[in-house]
């Protein structure tokens, strides 16, 4: 699919069906290779954008391709073509954490990078956490242990206490405060947020 | 209308588990009987969890930042660069010949005096709308602006100066407000400084000649951003049969209001809904240019156009606490009573008004005379605006110091003395059961720690007027498959409205509140109040209440039918209605409704006035005859040879009058307590004095409290009953908010010897106070 883009395409064949962070060294191995050649920097660098361009991301079980500028974040592709509101932007700069989604099961503030560099990863937001009707048991535990008020930072609260309980067997309420360190709350749900994901984590054991 | 008699009815009135008597008051024939005490009833007081709750987990509930419509336009704002400047010229042409854009609005204007001077850095000066926020900030960048650089002023003190640059003069300066709030009209202006707004009680001379003992000292609070995680934002829709606004705010049929008057529609063709709302603190009370903005570049487009602000936006252009700094002067006998209290105040709100100190240092002791005399000071900074216990707030850090100061001059327990000065029964109450939670006993003499991390012990008090919207309305509907709505345009700004309303109208009715509809945060269903001053709960509930028990009435009326008993006698509970002294002749909700003949019956109330009345009317709101409050307990830990302050255990114990969801009140407490614990030791808006930018205008460098910083959080909430209308249910917002900054200033002062005078309190500030390190100027 990737191999469609026209007259502004760039990084033609392999590089495009990597993984990001493959991209990434790619893009900066061609970045040393132009300077070491003599010519000025990047000037042999194809471009991409700022035209729309296809941009395919598995999210949630299920792959989706969207027309975005290359520019475009991935909290940005989210909350917008991809309808996926559920994912916040309060800060846009990783500051607060309120956009964390799951890259291959790890959360990640999903306005520090682009749409167009998650490549292969697979990407779950708040949407995808439940299985149908079943919630998460950290979702469920927010619900019966008040640990949301206005709800804006929840999404991704939720997203950082269950990437914990999937990693972690049975974790102190130290290893919630570390995991939600980087959240902020104004309403200020931290102590049920810790309450709720112990309980969860007890509930997810058993 | 039909005129209802008053009839006699008895109230519980006290503190539940210390004491509940009766009050007898006279209310009207269609007031819902007494509601009794918590221990009695289903619903009310217990810990239902929020209907919404499934929607907020999911990532379903749609905010408005999550509202798309079609062919829906992004606006952007382009601001002022410069703390003060006049605008010579304005190029929009550029910005109206970008392919993206569709409408463009010019705000600061070169020709019009009133528009073309900007006061602050992040002023609006000029907005456009077009098919992606990309095109809209591109067009930004196409704007040619020729700024007249003027001379400005950021320091709250220099301001002060004679000779400082002036922000306002007296046509521009703004007006204030009638119900004076934030500031009354009228104040002379001398300068940058606007005031004194005076208060006085007695002669204070003479309370002080009585002094035994006078404590005086000098109080300073930085300003305080509201960092709502939601932004502010607004998707406009205007058509040719009116406007359709999704806005987030905070009082949803005041917005509708505002939109009127300044588009000239009529209130038909204005609606304004609010689905959910991610906090707002008091920043999101009223339209705001950027409503106006938004609104007027739909109706240029016409189109939807959809303008939420970016963070830094936020920390500009979006409200703030003000800053303000205070001279506290208290008299007393050795016994402890007070003979005069003197208060005097300079705050900022920057190019806006409201930076007084609140009614603490005036109301919350027993005084015989008090002077205050409170002053706005202009600068060119964001206008601030009500935040979280406005005034109160930072004149607390104040008084409650001063008292606790007094309390060592006079050799007496600080909370002895507020036994002896304190009028409240509540808060007496509430004095002695945090004095056991925190371990009071366990108090030392200030600085008596040995060791490098000294602890201490300290608490402060609040006091909050009690106040109603009182025309805050709420609408019941019984469907004929039993079904219940209930509707009102009171929104819920994420504290809990909605479980409140369902929790109220289920225990009239008989239900579980989960079998209750709650449809409200739009203007087509009946004007609920605002979620500001912590008024929801004590207006919206007494309505709904009265609103399900007047519903009710028509519903036993075919209950009464089906059972061959009359309507005073039937109960409804747990499902049935039943016949109150034979439970068994019952017929089940359902069926009940079921015999209706329309497809639903429904009742609307207002809220009525409080059955003891009230203490001043306000326009719409009124000021209820008691006070809210709380008392704080701090338990800090500060490290001597870093300055670090740990906040390691607040006791807050509260009382709102009956608590309706003591789970959802603890979290509420929760959010009071970590603000005032942010408040306290962090946040701090910083502007560059050479530029006036804030240089801080992010969520990393302004510093706000965050996991690692909470303390443990003991929540207390009384239960008191004062038979004042058909719930006797207030607010926890503010009161909750408002101790515990000087709790902990109080504590740390325990620990250490020295006393903080100056908000936010750093390890610089503590450092230097303990001559460790130069203090800065």
């Amino acid at each position: 699919m990737r191999a469609d883009f026209s007259r502004r395409s760039f990084l033609r064949g392999s590089a495009l069906t990597t993984a990001g962070a493959t991209l990434l060294t790619n893009t900066a191995a061609l970045a040393a290779k132009a300077q070491t050649e003599d010519g000025p920097l990047l000037s042999s660098l194809p471009s991409l954008g700022p035209d729309v361009v296809p941009i395919t991301l598995h999210i949630n079980g299920t792959t989706e391709t969207i027309q975005a500028e290359p520019r475009m974040t991935l909290a940005e592709a989210l909350h917008g073509p991809l309808g996926l509101t559920g994912t916040k932007i309060a800060c846009n700069r990783g500051a607060c954490s309120a956009c964390t989604v799951w890259l291959d099961g790890q959360p990640v503030c999903a306005c520090m990078m682009l749409a167009i560099d998650v490549g292969e990863r697979v990407i779950t937001t708040i949407e995808g956490l439940a299985h149908g009707d079943d919630l998460h048991p950290v979702q469920q535990a927010f619900i019966d242990h008040d640990a949301l008020q206005c709800g804006f930072c929840t999404p991704g609260m939720i997203m950082s206490c269950a990437a914990l309980l999937e990693h972690t067997g049975e974790p102190t309420a130290d290893n919630v405060r570390t995991a939600i360190s980087g959240h902020y709350c104004r309403c200020g749900t931290y102590p049920h947020v810790i309450e709720a994901t112990l309980a969860a984590a007890k509930a997810h054991k058993a | 209308m039909t005129e209802h008699n008053p009839r006699t009815a008895i109230f519980a009135e006290g503190i539940a588990g210390i004491g509940i008597g009766t009050v007898e008051r006279q209310i009207s024939d269609d007031e819902p009987p007494p509601l009794p005490p918590n221990s009695e009833l289903a619903v009310i007081g217990k810990a239902w969890p929020r209907p919404d709750g499934r929607a907020k987990v999911t990532g379903a509930m749609r905010f408005t930042v999550d509202v798309f419509l079609p062919d829906m336009l992004h606006a952007r704002v382009l601001r002022s660069p410069m703390a003060h400047a006049r605008v010579r010229s304005i190029d929009l042409s550029a910005a109206r010949r970008h392919a993206g854009i569709r409408a463009v609005l010019p705000i600061a204007s070169p020709d019009d005096p009133a528009r073309a001077t900007l006061r602050y850095v992040g002023a609006p000066v000029a907005a456009v709308a077009g098919i992606s926020i990309a095109a809209a900030e591109e067009a930004l960048h196409s704007i040619g602006i020729a700024y007249e650089a003027l001379p400005f002023v950021t320091d709250v003190d220099k301001a002060r100066d004679p000779g400082a640059p002036l922000v306002h003069d007296e046509t521009t300066a703004p007006p204030g407000h009638p119900s004076g709030f934030p500031a009354a009209p009228d104040l002379p202006l001398n300068g940058n400084v606007r005031g004194p707004a005076i208060a006085k009680r007695g002669d204070v001379t003479q309370g002080f000649g009585q002094a035994e003992v006078i404590v005086e000292g000098e109080y300073r609070t930085a300003v305080q951003t509201h960092c709502c995680l939601e932004p502010h934002a607004i998707v406009a829709d205007w058509r040719a049969d009116g406007v359709t606004v999704y806005m987030s705010t905070q009082f949803t049929s005041g917005v509708r209001e505002e939109i009127a008057e300044e588009f000239r529609l009529p209130l038909n063709r204005v609606r304004v809904i609010v689905n959910a709302m991610g906090g707002g603190l008091g920043s999101k009370s009223s339209l705001g240019n950027y409503g106006r903005i938004a609104i007027e570049l739909s109706r240029r487009a016409q189109a939807p156009v959809k303008l939420f602000l970016d963070r830094e936006e936020e920390q500009m252009d979006a409200g703030n606490r003000p800053g303000t700094w205070q001279r506290l002067r208290i008299g007393a006998k050795r016994d402890g009573s007070l003979t005069a209290i003197s208060l005097l105040s300079y705050g900022t709100a920057g190019v806006g008004l409201g930076a007084g100190v609140g009614n603490n240092a005036e109301a919350l002791y027993y005084c015989p005379t008090f002077e205050g005399a409170q002053h706005d000071v202009f600068i060119n900074a964001g206008p601030g605006c009500a935040m979280r216990a406005p005034g109160n707030t930072p004149g607390a850090f104040g008084l409650e110091q001063t008292i606790d100061e007094l309390a060592e001059r006079l050799s007496i327990d600080p909370l002895t003395l507020r036994d002896h000065i304190d009028p409240s029964p509540v808060r007496r109450e509430e004095r002695r059961i945090g004095a056991e939670r925190i371990g009071w006993h366990r108090r030392h003499a200030p600085g008596a720690d040995s060791g490098t991390v000294k602890r201490g012990l300290g608490v402060a008090q609040s006091i909050w007027s009690a106040n109603v919207q009182t025309n805050a309305s709420c609408e019941v509907r019984i469907l004929r498959d039993g079904g219940v709505e209930v509707l009102s345009s009171a929104q819920d700004i994420g504290t809990g409205t909605g479980t409140v309303l369902a929790q109220t109208v289920a225990e009239v009715l008989g239900l579980r509140p989960e079998q209750i509809t709650v449809r409200i945060g739009d203007t087509e269903f009946p004007g609920g109040g605002p979620s500001y001053g912590s008024r929801m709960t004590a207006s919206i509930t007494p309505p709904a209440r009265t609103a399900a028990w007047r519903v009710l009435q028509v519903l036993f009326g075919e209950a009464a039918l089906a059972l061959n008993a009359g309507i005073d006698d039937l109960i409804a509970r747990d499902g049935t209605i039943a016949v109150r002294n034979n439970p068994s002749r019952s017929v089940t909700f359902r069926d009940a409704a079921a015999r209706l003949r329309t497809d639903r019956i429904s009742a609307i109330a207002s809220r009525s006035d409080d059955y003891a009345g009230f203490r001043r009317r306000m326009g719409d709101a009124a000021l209820a005859k008691q006070d809210l409050g709380g008392v704080q307990f701090a338990e800090v830990a500060v490290d001597t040879e870093t300055g670090v302050v740990r906040v390691e255990r607040v006791v807050a114990v509260q009382d709102c009058g009956r608590p309706i969801n003591p789970r959802q009140i603890e979290s509420q407490v929760h959010g009071g307590v970590l603000m005032g614990v942010s408040y306290a030791l962090y946040e701090n808006r910083i502007l560059d004095e050479h530029t006036g930018r804030m240089v801080n205008p992010n969520l990393e460098q302004y510093k706000l409290a965050g996991p690692r910083e909470i303390p443990q959080i003991d929540v207390v909430i009384l239960e008191n009953y004062q038979g004042q209308s058909a719930t006797d249910a207030y607010g926890i917002a503010e009161p909750s908010n408002i101790a515990t900054a000087p709790a902990i200033a109080n504590a740390i002062y325990n620990a250490i010897g020295i006393r903080m005078r100056s908000l936010p309190i750093t390890p610089a500030t503590v450092l230097a106070a303990l001559g460790r390190i130069p203090a800065r100027s």
